[in-house]
């Protein structure tokens, strides 16, 4: 803990120890901690009711803490109310005033800070120029359409020029081809103009897209913090590598470890060698977890862990197949298999090796 | 799609119209298709249209007729009532021996005529309303008519009474064998026909009609802008609380509803005369003495308290209706934009919530300025409304023509009203619920 502190000494955005409970009974958030460095960008990543929507509440100063402390650029914020804490926010639904123009919403913030009108007019002006939409000053919100109100809303979060931005599943709303293209926006827009973002989804390409750092929220608690690919190579738990991308698990028991690795025997009788992650000794429970696109189909004589299963159904997706498997007692074993011109034609029911390399295995924590 | 591509027919040509694949124009085609989905939603609504139109519109109808049609004259006095018309009022004469003549026979058959409607006395009350005293002229004269067998007529009904030699009496008989007159809209709005038939106002003492109406519109102000301050922070409340909490309390809120009006309007007596609970509640406490005891009801406060109650729930309904669709996220997003807590409300929530507040005090303004039973039981003499003299005309002098000016005229205020009001905040912007 001590030494955690020493290095929060120059984070932006510090959750100490906080908990948070709405009924007195169940602790939606428990006991967090969490260092967000100036100009970073991190995403709260997780199922929903798993805490995330309710740390941004309390970081916006809309949810109180019930227990613990939250630091913005390592001032207490606790008792500081959220017109006072100077953070941009864009919400869920936008929340653009629907009486007000676009302009009228955009120069809100500017408005209340008492600024005068003709910078007021100059900010407005840059801001709609930034979300590429310099014409739309004089609409209503209500006649844009769903990408242009996300636009406005990111616009209207920025305006004020704030240090800290969070952003509560702003694409969430919009269709698949605007939500990428709004995610590349949104990334540009940290990068240029270096603030801090704080943003939550439940769409994990979304996070990995755009985060420097994620921090997977279940059940209260981060389950892993940490950058986007450390995030789907390096699981620290069988929770996040289960949702973080596609994942087969065969569930065994550690037989020997041996440095990094652990030989594990699978419940039908199988020995595999896996990376040592999550368990302690042999005679541990546990759950391996091996990406699909980690798996070979023939591998070469030389790798350490081959085992034989039957193909069970084939499903031809263009860049690669999506090939089912039975594999040691586990009959929704998938192995993703690139389409290349010289690949062997597979055949369901076809009995077939498959091998991978020890340390793409991961020996996690048991799932039941 | 598909690799051979059909020639699409159906295109439109510049100089050619729509067809369908038979050649029936297509708005022709469609319109025979949904026709009869039309005449089913007309058959629908045709019970209530028939319902509306017997129940509303006929009696309304009738109702702004009778302020401006009253026959009384032509029928008790047929003959003289079309007589009269050629006499020249402003000829400074009185009319002719021979209308005279006519006058005198139509009493004589008047006075044995028992037919509701067509007695002496019908035609009495309806010249008393214009010229008042006159009423008693008429039955005496009547009663001694019979007794004249020859003429000069003209003497010898100056001879039964001096008055029939006033012109002013004869101009109104003039005016009022009119089928059609505006004496009664004229006293509606407290002005009169003066002895030359010239339009005036009437005797400042006479005058009451028009301080009853303003006040009237006055107090229903009054009671409307009570009704949205109380009602104001009631629907923030329900509109914020979980769904079981405001459940509860929107039964509380409607809770009035399911006792009847007279019930709830003489509990308010209970509550606020002389002798009753809030007086005796401060008497009790020491706030004022026992002879001090405040007058609150039979009186404009008795209106207005028990007027407020009873006409809260039409403001909180429409208030809480619109309240329910704005989502927090409005207030949270002006919030983190750097704006207090009051200045969030005035700026973004409040413009948001005027719908509900156009429609809820429209509704309360509507129903309170036609407010009949309350003010009859708690207004006492000055707590009372113009639907209370209506109903006064209606009910107990019997002179129908003068009430249903008086509702005309209420009528008129109230459309005048909707129509600024629609000019003012626009009807369109309205949302009940």
């Amino acid at each position: 803990m001590n030494a955690e502190k020493q290095v929060t000494d120059n984070s932006y955005v510090r959750f100490e120890n906080v908990q948070k409970s709405y009924d007195g009974e169940i602790l939606v958030v428990k006991d967090l901690n969490l260092d967000i460095g100036k100009g970073e960008f991190v995403t709260m990543l997780g199922p929903s009711g798993s805490g995330k929507t309710t740390c941004l509440m309390m970081l916006a100063g809309f949810e109180p803490a019930t227990h613990g402390e939250i630091f913005l650029n390592n001032r207490p914020i606790n008792t500081v109310p959220p017109n006072k804490r100077g953070i941009g926010m864009v919400f869920q639904n936008y929340a653009l005033f629907p009486h007000m123009t676009v302009a009228e919403n955009l120069a809100f913030p500017l408005q209340v800070r008492g600024m005068n009108k003709s910078e007021q007019q100059d900010r407005v002006k840059r801001v709609l120029e930034m979300v590429e939409l310099p014409q739309m000053g004089g609409r209503r919100p209500a006649q844009l359409s769903g990408g242009q109100q996300q636009r406005v809303a990111v616009a209207r979060a920025l305006v004020f020029e704030p240090d800290l931005v969070l952003m509560d599943e702003p694409l969430g709303a919009l269709d698949k081809q605007l939500r990428e293209q709004m995610q590349y926006e949104i990334k540009h827009i940290h990068e240029n103009l270096g603030v801090t973002i704080v943003y939550v989804t439940h769409d994990q390409t979304e996070a990995l897209t755009m985060s420097d750092r994620v921090a997977v929220f279940d059940d209260g608690v981060i389950q892993q913090l940490s950058a986007p690919d450390s995030l789907y190579e390096n699981p620290q738990n069988s929770f996040v590598a289960q949702f973080i991308g596609e994942n087969n698990k065969l569930n065994g028991t550690v037989e020997k470890v041996s440095g990094e690795l652990c030989t594990v025997r699978t419940e039908d009788g199988s020995l595999i060698e896996a990376h040592k992650v999550n368990v302690d000794k042999a005679g541990d429970k546990t759950t391996l977890s091996l990406r699909p696109e980690r798996v070979e189909i023939d591998p070469p004589k030389s790798m350490k862990n081959t085992i034989e299963g039957t193909i069970e159904e084939l499903i031809y997706l263009g860049d690669h197949i999506r090939v089912r498997m039975s594999v040691a007692g586990n009959d929704d074993f998938i192995v993703k298999v690139r389409n290349r011109a010289d690949r062997r034609p597979l055949e369901e029911k076809q009995k077939t090796r498959i091998g991978w390399a020890s340390m793409d295995c991961k020996a996690l924590d048991l799932v039941a | 799609m598909s690799d051979t591509a059909l020639p699409n027919t159906n295109i439109a040509q510049p100089d050619r119209p729509l067809v369908t694949a038979d050649g029936i124009p297509l708005k022709q085609k469609l319109a025979r298709t949904t026709r009869t989905m039309k005449l089913r939603a007309l058959l629908l609504t045709l019970p209530l249209v028939f319902f509306v139109f017997v129940a509303f519109v006929i009696p309304i109808g009738q109702m702004l007729h009778r302020a401006v049609h009253n026959p009384t004259v032509s029928e008790v006095a047929p003959n003289f009532a079309e007589a009269i018309q050629d006499w020249d009022a402003d000829s400074g004469e009185l009319p002719s021996e021979q209308i005279f003549e006519i006058f005198v026979q139509d009493l004589v058959t008047a006075r044995q005529n028992r037919e509701v409607g067509k007695t002496v006395g019908n035609l009495a009350t309806r010249i008393n309303y214009e010229i008042p005293g006159s009423r008693s002229l008429f039955t005496s004269t009547a009663r001694k008519a019979g007794r004249i067998e020859q003429g000069p007529y003209k003497e010898a009904l100056l001879e039964i009474d001096e008055d029939w030699g006033d012109i002013h009496l004869w101009r109104t008989l003039q005016r009022a064998s009119n089928n059609y007159t505006l004496a009664f809209m004229l006293a509606a709005v407290d002005m009169q026909y003066d002895k030359d038939g010239d339009i005036v106002q009437a005797n400042e003492l006479y005058r009451i009609y028009i301080p009853i109406l303003l006040k009237t519109i006055g107090l229903s102000a009054l009671i409307t802008f009570l009704c949205f301050l109380i009602a104001y922070p009631v629907s923030y409340l329900l509109s914020t609380l979980p769904l079981r909490t405001s459940n509860l309390l929107m039964i509380l809120v409607l809770l009035p509803f399911w006792t009847s009006l007279l019930v709830r309007t003489s509990a308010w007596i209970a509550m606020l005369q002389t002798e009753g609970i809030i007086n005796d509640i401060m008497v009790f406490l020491g706030v004022i003495g026992d002879d001090g005891r405040i007058q609150m009801i039979y009186n404009q406060t008795g209106t207005v308290i028990s007027m407020v109650h009873i006409l809260l729930p039409f403001m909180i309904l429409p208030l809480y209706s619109v309240m329910k669709t704005i989502p927090p996220s409005y207030m949270r997003a002006a919030r983190s934009m750097g704006a207090t807590q009051t200045y969030a409300f005035f700026r973004v929530y409040f413009p948001q919530t005027t719908p509900g507040i156009a429609a809820g005090t429209l509704l309360v303004f509507i129903l309170a300025i036609g407010y009949y039973i309350t003010p009859a039981l708690v207004g006492g003499s000055d707590g009372i409304f113009i639907s209370n003299l209506i109903a006064d005309h209606i009910k107990k002098t019997l002179n129908w023509s003068l009430g249903s000016a008086l509702a005309a005229i209420l009528l008129v205020v109230v459309m005048t009203l909707y129509w600024l009001y629609n000019r003012l905040v626009g009807v369109d912007k309205l949302k009940f619920g």
